[in-house]
């Protein structure tokens, strides 16, 4: 493949400077910041601070509260990222057939995304409410069913699908592109051989989305892990006892609220190293099995 | 006199600059409270500004006590930081051993400022004091725990007088429930309430070393007092289905649910009297009394919550002098009464609750009953273990106690077994706070 290069390097340096600064700054900076931290015990008004080698990540790797805060993490990602991206698919496949009144459905599906965290968690926190939301009707028929407030694992799937409902309207949108994307004509050529609606999907479709598939598989894992403060915090405050304490919340709950500096910046690492790891993996095996063209 | 000393400041500041300026002395000042009472912080600043012309105050809300220590950390670290902050007790350990702030007592002495410390109460003053009784922050708003009865539904069972007890209180909530109410007690696990102004009620300590004055190298000592017990207690209740879990997150709080009369007990901060004042079905009768205590055991005072009003270092002279203006302005009895009539907290001076008492204050609907969190705070002399507690991690610790707390009332493990482990874990919490200020000790 030919490449394009610039003659002049000063030109193409003085034009990435600016990317490059706002990534310095709001990447790497504190990054380095936080590894820093996470290697010291910290004083939060900065009166001084003690080397302590890996002390921080030994407390919390021995910390058996942690590892349910990892798990409960991993639970939370895989969950939410099947569930959003399964629905957003099917959502998806529907709004491409055109039915009627899809350009309706195509806006009212996309705009769940421009809701923020905290507001979707104080909307399922009413359909959720076991005494008064819409589930409350479920504890009317069987009384004591449906618990989030004493028991941890109906307060994770609480959170797993309000999560997963702000995901959909993202996954949906690519979805949606990559299916229109698709040339009518091999779709129409499928259909004149005789094929039904739901082999072409799972002939044609699916295959042709592979792709897209795979960017949403890596950044919907990603966001699960970085992005579900909001939810967790209007929610469950990351109870009852620490059933829904992801690792994005607990670092907020040790670092911002209880002054553990260095604690919460070893987590931090701990958190990033995951994630760069999970891609890693995803790109390293998963990729190798997509075809992009 | 307040003005009088306010005109000494002013006089002392036209000395010291050599010329008097027609400029304002700014400075501001980062509160905690949010909403409605974040409003009424705003207010006391208009008031400032408008009965002196020397200093202008700017005030800031941060929207919650943790984000207003938070915020004003970040500050500080950048050299950016207000001259007065609004700190919760969960932030003072850390505040006390950075050393980074101005005792009030000594910046009132500094300036000249007469504030007759002897006023206040020693159950509010001795929690924000260093151990040898000096102040280092200005007491603002400051309540303690009570529990709320509906008196409609124990007159229902022939009760005049809430149960002073926990004994008659277990009691009443077995008749409440026999004569077919639901909700008996609204109860949420609340480590201020349930374990700090539970063990300083019945004098059983919270941790070692006097609750952490006497030094850093404290450990947790609640799983092994009375504590326990009361605890089991609840956790019996729940089984037995004479209190209802009441949490925002499960829709309705336990004050809302106290307030709209579905249940008949909760226990809370006073400062929380004006909004059930506000919010309580119509025509429901209701008030407040003191927690009550085990029998066999003497009741001593309950401790302050809320916060107090700190002013950090690294400020100028003109700024101190506004800031202790400011300060001197809050503690005059006006200020005290406005305090208390347009929220729940409590005066923090004598003379300002005697002002108000001889007003007939307290007589009268919506704030009668308001004197019984005076009553509580004040019913003993503040002991070795009834001052306060001075933890570090302390936030950290209350969460461990409450997650305990969840996981035991959910039957997950005993409450004696969720109860040692968090101990066990928040004396970890302690060590790692005590080797992060290795070498320094609470002044």
């Amino acid at each position: 493949m030919r490449r394009a290069y610039f003659k002049n390097n000063w030109i193409a340096a003085l034009m990435v400077a600016p990317q490059l600064l706002i990534i310095f700054v709001f990447f790497y900076w504190p990054t380095s910041q936080a590894i820093y931290w996470a290697f010291t015990l910290e004083q939060p008004w900065g009166g001084g601070n003690e080397w302590v080698g890996f002390e921080n990540f030994r407390q919390l790797l021995t910390d058996s509260q942690y590892w349910d805060s990892v798990r409960v993490s991993v639970i939370y990602a895989i969950a939410t990222t099947a569930l959003a991206m399964g629905m957003a698919l099917i959502l998806a496949l529907f709004a491409d057939r055109q039915l009627t009144g899809y350009k309706f459905y195509r806006v009212g599906l996309i705009w769940p995304y421009a809701v923020a965290a905290p507001a979707v968690g104080l909307s399922f926190r009413f359909i959720f409410n076991p005494s008064a939301g819409l589930f409350s009707y479920i504890n009317h028929l069987f009384p004591g069913l449906w618990d989030p407030i004493m028991n941890g694992s109906h307060a994770l799937f609480m959170v797993i699908v309000a999560g997963a409902w702000k995901q959909i309207a993202y996954s949906f949108i690519f979805f949606l592109a990559a299916l229109q994307s698709i040339p009518r004509s091999l779709t129409e050529a499928c259909a004149m051989d005789g094929s039904g609606v739901l082999r072409r999907m799972w002939d044609l479709q699916l295959p042709l989305m592979a792709p897209t598939f795979f960017f949403l598989l890596v950044i919907n894992i990603t966001d699960s892990f970085t992005d579900s403060f909001g939810i967790v915090d209007t929610l469950t405050v990351g109870g009852p006892a620490r059933a829904t304490n992801l690792m994005v919340y607990k670092i907020y709950e040790d670092g911002f609220r209880g002054l553990d500096y260095s604690g919460a910046a070893a987590q931090s690492i701990i958190l990033m190293l995951l994630v760069i790891a999970l891609t890693f993996f995803q790109f390293r095996f998963v990729e190798r099995r997509i075809h992009y063209s | 006199m307040n003005t009088r000393a306010l005109s000494a400041a002013v006089a002392l500041l036209a000395l010291s600059a050599g010329t008097a300026s027609a400029e304002k002395t700014k400075f501001e000042y980062w509160y905690g409270l949010s909403g409605d009472l974040g409003e009424k912080v705003q207010e006391t600043c208009n008031r400032f500004n408008a009965a002196q012309s020397e200093y202008e105050i700017l005030c800031v809300g941060q929207d919650g006590y943790a984000q207003a220590v938070q915020n004003t950390i970040a500050a500080f670290r950048a050299g950016k930081h207000p001259t007065i902050v609004q700190a919760y007790d969960a932030g003072t350990a850390d505040l006390m051993l950075s050393g980074e702030f101005y005792p009030v007592q000594k910046m009132m002495a500094d300036y000249n400022i007469d504030v007759d410390w002897a006023n206040y109460f020693p159950g509010i003053s001795n929690y924000y004091a260093s151990s040898k009784g000096e102040l280092f922050s200005m007491p603002f708003n400051s309540s303690t725990a009570v529990m709320y009865y509906n008196a409609d539904d124990l007159k229902s069972i022939g009760m005049d007088t809430p149960p002073a007890t926990w004994e008659e209180f277990e009691a009443t909530l077995k008749k409440l429930k026999e004569s077919g109410k639901a909700c008996p007690y609204a109860y949420s696990a609340d480590p201020w309430v349930d374990l700090e102004q539970f063990s300083m009620a019945h004098n059983v300590p919270v941790a070692s070393n006097n609750n952490g004055y006497d030094g850093l190298d404290s450990k947790i000592l609640y799983n092994t007092t009375l504590h326990v017990k009361h605890m089991e207690n609840i956790k019996r209740w729940l089984d037995e289905g004479l209190l209802q879990i009441r949490t925002a997150q499960g829709g309705i709080n336990a004050q809302s649910s106290f307030a709209q009369g579905e249940c008949s007990f909760y226990a809370n901060s006073i400062a929380g009297h004006a909004t059930v004042s506000k919010t309580a079905k119509e025509g429901m009768n209701w008030s407040v009394t003191m927690l009550p205590v085990y029998e066999g055991t003497e009741r001593h005072n309950t401790v302050v919550g809320g916060a107090s009003l700190w002013v950090l270092s690294k400020k100028t002279e003109p700024e101190y002098r506004g800031a202790a203006a400011y300060l001197k302005f809050l503690a005059t009895p006006e200020s005290e009464e406005y305090w208390s009539t347009v929220t729940g907290y409590i005066p923090v001076t004598k003379k300002g609750f005697q002002g108000l008492k001889d007003k007939g204050f307290y007589d009268s609907a919506p704030f009668k009953g308001r004197e019984v969190a005076l009553e509580s705070l004040t019913f003993t002399e503040p002991g070795p273990l009834t001052r306060g507690i001075r933890l570090g991690g302390f936030i950290q610790i209350r969460a461990e106690w409450k997650n305990a707390v969840e996981a035991a009332l959910a039957g997950n493990m005993p409450m004696k077994e969720a109860l040692d482990t968090a101990a066990q874990r928040s004396d970890d919490v302690l060590a790692k706070f005590a080797r992060t200020y290795k070498g320094k000790s609470f002044p």
